[in-house]
């Protein structure tokens, strides 16, 4: 109907803007791996998919604010929506600026944590994949979204975990590296982890407002 | 005289329009689902049918619970009601209207030495109770009703809200039309034993007696809403302000229900047709069967949510409010009957039982009615309402008009201030050109001063060759001939293999300590090229037999070098001399 189709075309919008965050974890486990197995042409091509579906996240999130306020949509939980988009839009923020920092520090990462790295970047990603259904489920039924984030957290804990591990590998048992690239390696580990503890914030919120929202 | 009178019933009307409106529409436009305008004029015109259509039945109830018989009985009574509401309101304290009225009536009652009558009051005491009962169930079914059908559907939050919004002005008329229908009798019911005995033409409807009451009624609470509600929703909005958008629909909702039910006559007969009780069609309280609603979801949702602070808020009010009231209409007729000297019932024996005729809400009267035409009065009304909406078309035309200018101006401003962010930028590369260009010009410069002391010194050296080849050409000992010539060619072979290199060699250091050639230059400007390149080899810390060749001169010209050197930058015997450059 013509009188809800403003309505209509910000969850059009909504929809594309979850969507571009799902790719975007996609796109940067890819984009770990291709870093991690030498594969620096498809790494290179991850980043520009990343970087145009992070501005693309950006423009469909402002384009989603200008019409919530234009509209009054949403009056009561236009705040509380508003934050939830910039914290999933701060998910692909991070994932592009780790797969940048990748191509402009160029880390040296020794072959036998190419697997742990890797690992590392499933768990986060898995994180972020578990969150999407949530955020898409409070818009339709948020009674379900409970239900739903405990994956997030599960996802978020094995990352810390992992991270800690691999940490730990490099200070104690890598003696032939450098000072300097052990710290190296150490924050890109902690750049992979922030992307499930970006999630994990974003979870937590959700978890808030379904709460609210509950009826 | 009878307007006067009226108004302290229309002064109740104001306060009940302005009270109750925050029930109807209270959550749309405290959550800005809906703005206050928009519900108010909803509101305001279905309030005003709900009292014209509706609100005789009960209007009769009331009137059957004392049938006040002088104008200015009516008067006081409305006004004592109207001062309860008001002064409890300031106070903080629940408050009816409904309860106030009766109260009043009552005084009224005691004081003109009347009956009350038992069974109505028992009847209207009962709906007090019921009506919030009523209240919580609908709302406690609807809800659950609301919250199946929601999660069955799984509707996005975003269209939920469109619909919640429409529902919350559908829900919120249907409201106000129940409001209207069962409250404007608290506002005219006790006035209607004295309708005026008129007819109001308007062309296509006639409005008579009663009818012009409840029309009246139904305006004065119209005006409330227009004109108080929104201070009130700021103000106190409190009860059902915070509820969710969805709550709120089913809490107006069953409140609209509870007041239409009681009072639609068709409803009643329609039950009393098909061999079931009727309805008691009783003025009840929007406010107290809100709160019935509200704790009918509470119900549902868990105890927890209860609010059982409003419940004793009920309690209280259905005590203090009736007796406040009486009190209050007892002695306000006693200082109107004997302080101004106005009759405020009729005799025992004088008083004739009127009886209301419910079909068209006139009092049985011999007398035919005065016809009043109102044609061209609405005529003339409808024209100025006409033009008014015009003019103010015209002037939010302009201020939109003025709106799009500014924002045109706006752009234009920010497109100006884009435009000279680029020009500086500009600005900024041309001048970063400017300044590498004017290197690699000094760079040119340098390369070209190279080349010309060059050619000066190849020309020195052909000359020096001319001399030696002559001296050699003059030698006629064979043997010191063939000396000559092969030192000649041995230095010219090292000449050859040199010159090159000394000249790039040259070029780079003149490149790198571009620095310190400037500083020379500058404070020392009788240094020659050659004493420069000199002193800058010193402070590369090269000896004098890595110097001379690089020279093209020999060992001891170097240390006639150093010594003009020393002296042309000024030092004195106990300084070093390679210190003071490395120092420059």
């Amino acid at each position: 109907m013509a009188i809800f189709s403003k309505s209509n075309k910000v969850i059009e919008l909504l929809e594309k803007f979850i969507d571009s965050i799902d790719q975007g974890s996609i796109v940067f486990k890819k984009g770990v791996d291709n870093y991690l197995y030498g594969n620096i042409q498809a790494f290179e091509n991850n980043i520009l998919t990343l970087s145009k579906l992070e501005s693309d996240a950006d423009l469909l999130g402002k384009d989603i604010e200008n019409r919530l306020y234009k509209h009054s949509l949403m009056p009561q939980l236009r705040g509380d929506m508003l934050r939830l988009l910039e914290e999933l839009d701060d998910i692909i923020d991070i994932m592009k600026t780790n797969l940048y920092q990748f191509e402009v520090e160029v880390p040296n990462i020794p072959g036998e944590l190419n697997q742990d790295l890797s690992k590392l970047t499933e768990m986060s990603v898995a994180s972020v994949e578990a969150l999407v259904p949530a955020a898409r489920a409070f818009f339709r039924s948020p009674e379900t979204v409970k239900d739903q984030l405990h994956r997030v957290y599960f996802y978020e804990t094995e990352a810390d975990k992992l991270a800690a591990a691999i940490k730990r590998k490099v200070f104690r048992e890598m003696q032939d590296l450098k000072l300097s690239e052990k710290f190296h390696l150490r924050y890109f580990t902690l750049h992979i982890e922030q992307v499930s503890d970006a999630s994990k914030k974003a979870a937590d919120l959700l978890s808030v407002m379904a709460i609210k929202r509950a009826f | 005289m009878f307007i006067i009178f009226l108004s302290s019933g229309l002064f109740l009307g104001w306060s009940l329009g302005a009270n109750d409106a925050a029930n109807i529409f209270g959550t749309a436009v405290g959550s800005k689902m809906v703005s206050f305008a928009r519900a108010a004029i909803v509101a305001s015109i279905f309030v005003i049918i709900g009292a014209a259509i509706q609100g005789s039945g009960t209007t009769e109830t009331l009137g059957s619970l004392g049938l006040i018989d002088e104008l200015a009985g009516s008067f006081t009574v409305a006004l004592a009601a109207g001062f309860t509401v008001l002064v409890m309101t300031n106070y903080g304290l629940p408050v009816s209207t409904t309860q106030a009225i009766v109260g009043a009536i009552i005084g009224w009652n005691l004081f003109a030495g009347r009956d009350t009558d038992g069974t109505v009051l028992t009847k209207i005491v009962t709906t007090w109770i019921s009506g919030p009962v009523l209240g919580a169930g609908f709302s406690a079914l609807l809800f659950l009703l609301m919250r199946y059908v929601l999660r069955k559907m799984k509707i996005h939050m975003i269209l939920l809200d469109s619909y919640i919004r429409w529902g919350l002005i559908a829900v919120g008329a249907f409201g106000a039309y129940s409001l209207g229908a069962n409250n404007v009798a608290n506002v005219i019911g006790v006035f209607v034993g004295h309708a005026p005995n008129i007819v109001l033409d308007f062309g296509i409807f006639e409005l008579r007696g009663a009818q012009i009451l409840f029309l009246s009624g139904g305006m004065s609470i119209a005006l409330g809403i227009l004109t108080y509600s929104k201070k009130i929703i700021k103000t106190i909005g409190k009860g059902i302000m915070d509820l969710s958008a969805e709550a709120a629909i089913v809490v107006v909702l069953a409140q609209a229900l509870v007041l239409f039910i009681f009072s639609s006559t068709s409803l009643s007969n329609g039950l009393a047709y098909i061999g079931l009780p009727r309805i008691p069609l009783v003025p009840v309280s929007s406010s107290q069967v809100v709160v019935g609603a509200i704790i009918g979801i509470g119900l549902v949702k868990g105890i927890q949510e209860v609010r059982f602070k409003m419940l004793a808020e009920i309690l209280v009010g259905w005590i203090l409010t009736p007796i406040f009231a009486g009190l209050l209409s007892f002695f306000g007729l006693f200082f109107v009957q004997n302080v101004f000297n106005q009759q405020v019932y009729k005799p025992v024996t004088q008083h004739t039982e009127k009886v209301l005729n419910t079909e068209n809400y006139t009092i049985i009267n011999a007398i035919e009615p005065e016809h009043i035409n109102l044609v061209w009065w609405l005529a003339g009304a409808g024209l100025l309402l006409l033009s008014a909406l015009a003019i103010w078309l015209i002037i939010r035309q302009n201020r939109l008009k003025l709106l799009a200018q500014n924002e045109l101006l706006e752009h234009q401003k920010e497109h100006y201030i884009t435009q000279k962010a680029l020009m500086e930028a500009d600005l900024k590369t041309m001048r970063l050109e400017n300044v590498s260009m004017a290197k690699k010009l000094e760079f040119r410069r340098k390369e070209l001063m190279n080349m010309a002391l060059s050619i000066v010194e190849q020309k020195n050296y052909l000359e020096e060759l001319a001399v030696q080849l002559k001296d050699i050409q003059k030698t006629e000992e064979k043997k010191e001939k063939n000396r000559k010539i092969d030192h000649l060619l041995k230095n010219m072979k090292l000449k050859l293999s040199f010159e090159d290199k000394v000249e790039n060699f040259n070029l780079e250091i003149e490149r790198l300590h571009k620095g310190f050639s400037r500083k020379l230059e500058e404070e020392f400007p009788k240094l020659t090229e050659t004493e420069k390149r000199f002193a800058t080899f010193l402070r590369l810390g090269f000896s004098s037999k890595e110097i001379a060749p690089l020279l093209n001169v020999s060992t001891k010209s170097v240390e006639t070098y150093r010594y003009r050197l020393r002296k042309k930058l000024n030092i004195s015997k106990g300084e070093n001399l390679i210190r003071f450059i490395q120092n420059l």
